[in-house]
């Protein structure tokens, strides 16, 4: 089973996707499947292990969390922008935030977070020391942010992922 | 504009009211990049049009575009979703580029050694000591002495 579909989330995201851009029909689903198929199977030459996901759940209340994080932000930013930074008094910085998690997969989903999210740009990640700099727009405290991003993203990152 | 004179309002008016605020969250992007003075500063400003400036005028595409496939009631209704499609790309591949650009200023700074840039704790020094990979070839043969008589 897992020699024909080595990455079984993969192999239904492109059939997914293959639907989206073609239209619903029998055809186009068999059709997608046997591309998604092919193509997932390829991936496995360079990419041979399986992202593991333990949960689902906390991916779907991160996707919310995240969703409102977001348009937040992005309210906030262009307000900043708009008055010049509240007139001058706006600091910007780097903060240092070591994180826990070690594993490719849950990293690659934080990185598209924070960077989806106006006011913070992940600048560099230290695979030796695991620790990540970020650079953040509006810096109010910074023991904020490590807790925000340690207790907010991430602790929901590890139960989603294994390692 | 055929189809777009028979818009009936409770379609044109979130068409019209995430279309500006897609382009409105962009324009102040593009803005913000322009007038923000450090650089790691503009790096957050484009993000408003990656972020919900896009989101915007993709949901009011979303909605125009499935209005305008669908035919009258529930069973006529062909909802276009392939925008879906660009956003979750445009979600995805703005790190990469976000990262590249970030890590580039990084490098730059820190070897320029300008103000208010945290430093590699270990990595900074490494390109101003040549003789590092000197030192490593010493250090690995005694490594292998000393493992040698403990598997003995």
């Amino acid at each position: 089973m897992s020699r024909i579909f080595p990455h079984p989330l993969l192999t239904l995201a492109l059939t997914l996707l293959w639907l989206l851009l073609t239209s619903f029909s029998l055809g186009h689903l068999i059709l997608g499947f046997a591309v998604a198929t092919v193509a997932s199977r390829a991936l496995s030459a360079i990419e041979p292990d399986r992202v593991p996901i333990r949960a689902v759940w906390p991916l779907v209340k991160l996707f919310f969390i995240v969703g409102g994080d977001i348009i937040r932000s992005n309210l906030a930013v262009a307000w900043l922008i708009l008055t010049r930074g509240r007139h001058g008094k706006r600091r910007s910085g780097f903060v240092e935030i070591p994180l826990r998690l070690r594993a490719p997969a849950p990293l690659a989903l934080l990185a598209i977070i924070i960077t989806a999210t106006p006011g913070t740009a992940w600048i560099e990640y230290d695979a030796e020391t695991g620790v990540l700099l970020l650079h953040v727009f509006d810096m109010i405290e910074t023991d904020d942010w490590v807790t925000l991003i340690g207790t907010r993203y991430e602790n929901l990152l590890m139960e989603a992922f294994v390692g | 504009m055929s189809y777009l004179d028979t818009l009936p309002p409770w379609i044109a008016i979130p068409v019209a009211f995430f279309l500006i605020l897609g382009s409105t969250l962009t324009l102040l992007g593009a803005f913000g990049l322009a007038r923000l003075r450090d650089f790691y500063d503009r790096l957050h400003a484009p993000t408003l049009g990656t972020s919900w400036g896009a989101a915007g005028i993709l949901l009011a595409s979303m909605i125009l575009m499935s209005w305008n496939e669908s035919e009258p009631g529930w069973s006529g209704l062909r909802p276009v979703l392939h925008e879906l499609v660009i956003g979750i790309f445009l979600m995805i591949t703005t790190p990469v580029t976000l990262m590249l650009l970030g890590r580039a200023a990084l490098h730059r700074d820190r070897i320029e050694g300008t103000p208010g840039i945290p430093g590699a704790v270990e990595r900074a020094d490494v390109p101003h000591r040549p003789t590092g990979e000197e030192a490593d070839g010493e250090a690995a043969p005694e490594i292998d002495i000393s493992d040698a008589p403990g598997e003995n």
